[in-house]
């Protein structure tokens, strides 16, 4: 089959875009070559798991959606909190169901907020979400009793994943476990952002006032969105809380919203990839800075982000892509 | 016979400024009705009334004998309205098939569903395919919007409200920066549409206008100032007082 379609095949055209192409192949052999090789330790490897799921789920709504929020630890920290609880008040440890639980009822809060906070745009979006992780991270100081509040939620005891593998300190099982959830977790959004409603959500991206024009319910394909998105990042929150056992207040945190938005447009967005990038890179960097330099990492940081906002406008796979054409085929 | 359209005492204010006042209309099936005036006139808020981006202070507005005064925008066009844009409105970043199929998709509901591919609409890209065929963009489908030139581009946007199989289209100034070599293609796209499809068209170009339009309702300051067939109009002396007189100059 060619790979380039003529204007008269235009379905070949577009299923080839959405083809797996062989440079995807290369994060997950990347992952596995980290299990045997170690080149960093397995606990980095699964920070960094998580932090490409988180960054996934804001991708969604970001890169796909055009929705700019300060707000999505909010659902990280709701997935976190809930598989915790769960597991230290109830004495749900089952890892797999814990894991759903946690997701739906980041799932569940992200319904509830989305339906309100996407009626506005812009600026005022963007105060919102912001208040709402203030919000969110207040209510679970405040309702000390449940959340542990600023000593934060232990008692936490996940039991071996099928009754068989155990969250042992090298974190070997849970680099495997944590490596499934953001298969699947990526599965379903390339299947999400290749379909119909995919495209229109770039639609309301690129043209909110067209998609209306065109008869679109923008306001409910946006909450659909949002809601999808809040139980992905649930599903990273609740496996930090899994892998850690402990649960602070930090889930919740601004600077866990502004981290990950960081790590997205560090790496690329709209792309899926850019979450894989940014934060295999960004959680690299911070650990080796913080080795190095205890004391001042985060302005060395700080600086390379500003380098990065200089001259990679578009991420990293966004100057990737314009100079080798390489994970978005580009209209020939 | 029943109107598709009919705008019945419509008023808008926007603060101290009237830029809708009383104005009526009425479009049966077939109708070729150009809405003509100085700038500043109302025109393009009219339309944004009828298509609902705007909400009226007074009056209704009737689709097909239904009621659709307090209808969303996106419900006014499952009704069967569409409308174009006086300034492109296009998905600047997306395929010139892409920008028609997302509205051909809308139409047939495809685009709530998030498990299937969207190359499997088979039906939605064909369809999307033989509309870019009639207006001559088969060439252009692959191209990335942006990187037409505009005349290219307003053949665009008439392509995705065709893409919704409109009963009531509404054209704000379809040919504006086009060049006179691709109006054509552009005003038989309009002729070619069917009998039971009813026009409104804001038009500048009086050639256009009187080439076209089987009635003309002229608005000036917001309010209907006159209307009735082409020849009416143009023997209006009011109408061409202040309007036609000082146009015919551009």
């Amino acid at each position: 089959m060619a790979n380039r379609a003529s204007p008269g095949d235009p379905v070949v055209f577009l299923r080839d875009r959405t083809r797996w192409q062989w440079p995807e192949a290369l994060p997950w052999i990347l992952a596995v070559a980290i299990f045997f090789l170690q080149p960093i330790t397995l606990n980095l490897g699964v920070q960094i798991l998580i932090t490409i799921i988180f960054a996934l789920s804001l991708d969604l709504i970001l890169g796909y959606g055009g929705v700019v929020t300060l707000g999505h630890a909010a659902y990280f920290g709701t997935g976190a909190y809930a598989t915790g609880m769960l597991s230290a008040h109830l004495g749900w440890n089952e890892p797999i169901s814990g894991l759903l639980a946690g997701a739906s009822a980041a799932g569940i809060v992200g319904f509830v907020t989305g339906w309100v906070l996407l009626r506005y745009h812009g600026l005022a979006l963007l105060m919102l979400t912001l208040a709402l992780g203030i919000m969110m991270s207040e209510f679970a100081n405040v309702t000390e009793a449940w959340t542990g509040g600023f000593d934060g939620l232990s008692g936490i005891s996940i039991d071996p994943i099928f009754g068989i593998f155990e969250n042992d300190l090298w974190r070997r099982n849970y680099y495997w476990y944590s490596l499934i959830v953001l298969f699947l977790v990526f599965l379903a959004c390339r299947r999400i952002v290749h379909s119909a409603f995919g495209r229109s959500l770039v639609g309301i991206r690129e043209n909110t006032q067209r998609m209306r024009a065109i008869g679109s319910p923008v306001h409910l394909r946006l909450v659909t969105i949002y809601t999808i998105s809040a139980f992905m990042a649930g599903t990273a929150g609740a496996l930090y809380a899994q892998v850690n056992a402990y649960v602070t207040l930090d889930v919740l945190s601004f600077a866990r919203s502004g981290t990950v938005l960081i790590v997205l447009v560090l790496g690329g967005t709209g792309r899926l990839y850019g979450a894989f990038i940014g934060a295999f890179l960004y959680i690299l960097i911070e650990d080796e800075l913080a080795k190095e330099y205890p004391a001042y990492w985060e302005l060395g940081l700080g600086f390379i982000l500003v380098l990065a906002a200089l001259f990679f406008r578009t991420g990293i796979l966004g100057a990737l892509e314009s100079a080798t054409g390489l994970f978005r085929r580009r209209a020939p | 016979m029943t109107n598709l359209l009919e705008v019945k005492g419509l008023h808008k204010n926007f603060g101290a400024l009237k830029v809708t006042q009383d104005v009526h209309l009425a479009l049966a099936p077939g109708a070729r009705h150009a809405l003509i005036g100085p700038n500043g006139a109302g025109k393009t808020t009219l339309i944004n009334l009828i298509a609902g981006a705007l909400k009226p202070d007074y009056g209704s507005i009737f689709l097909d004998t239904r009621d659709v005064t307090g209808m969303s925008e996106a419900g006014r066009v499952k009704s069967g309205m569409a409308r174009t844009f006086q300034i492109n409105q296009l998905f600047r970043k997306l395929t010139t098939l892409e920008n028609v199929a997302l509205s051909v998709s809308e139409r047939l509901g495809r685009n709530h569903v998030f498990w299937r591919h969207a190359w499997r609409n088979s039906d939605v890209l064909e369809e999307a395919m033989a509309l870019l065929k009639r207006l001559g963009l088969e060439s252009d489908a692959l191209t990335v919007i942006e990187e037409l030139p505009y005349g290219r581009q307003r053949l665009v946007e008439i392509a995705i409200t065709l893409g919704l199989s409109p009963n009531v289209l509404l054209l704000d100034e379809p040919a504006a920066g086009v060049p006179s070599s691709e109006s054509p293609v552009i005003l038989d796209a309009v002729d070619a549409l069917g009998d039971d499809i009813a026009v409104l068209i804001i038009e500048h170009d009086m050639d256009v206008v009187f080439r076209f339009a089987k009635r003309i309702s002229v608005l000036v300051g917001g309010a209907v100032l006159a209307e009735g067939v082409p020849d009416e109009i143009a023997a209006n002396e009011q109408v061409r007082a202040v309007y036609l007189g000082e146009d015919a100059d551009a």
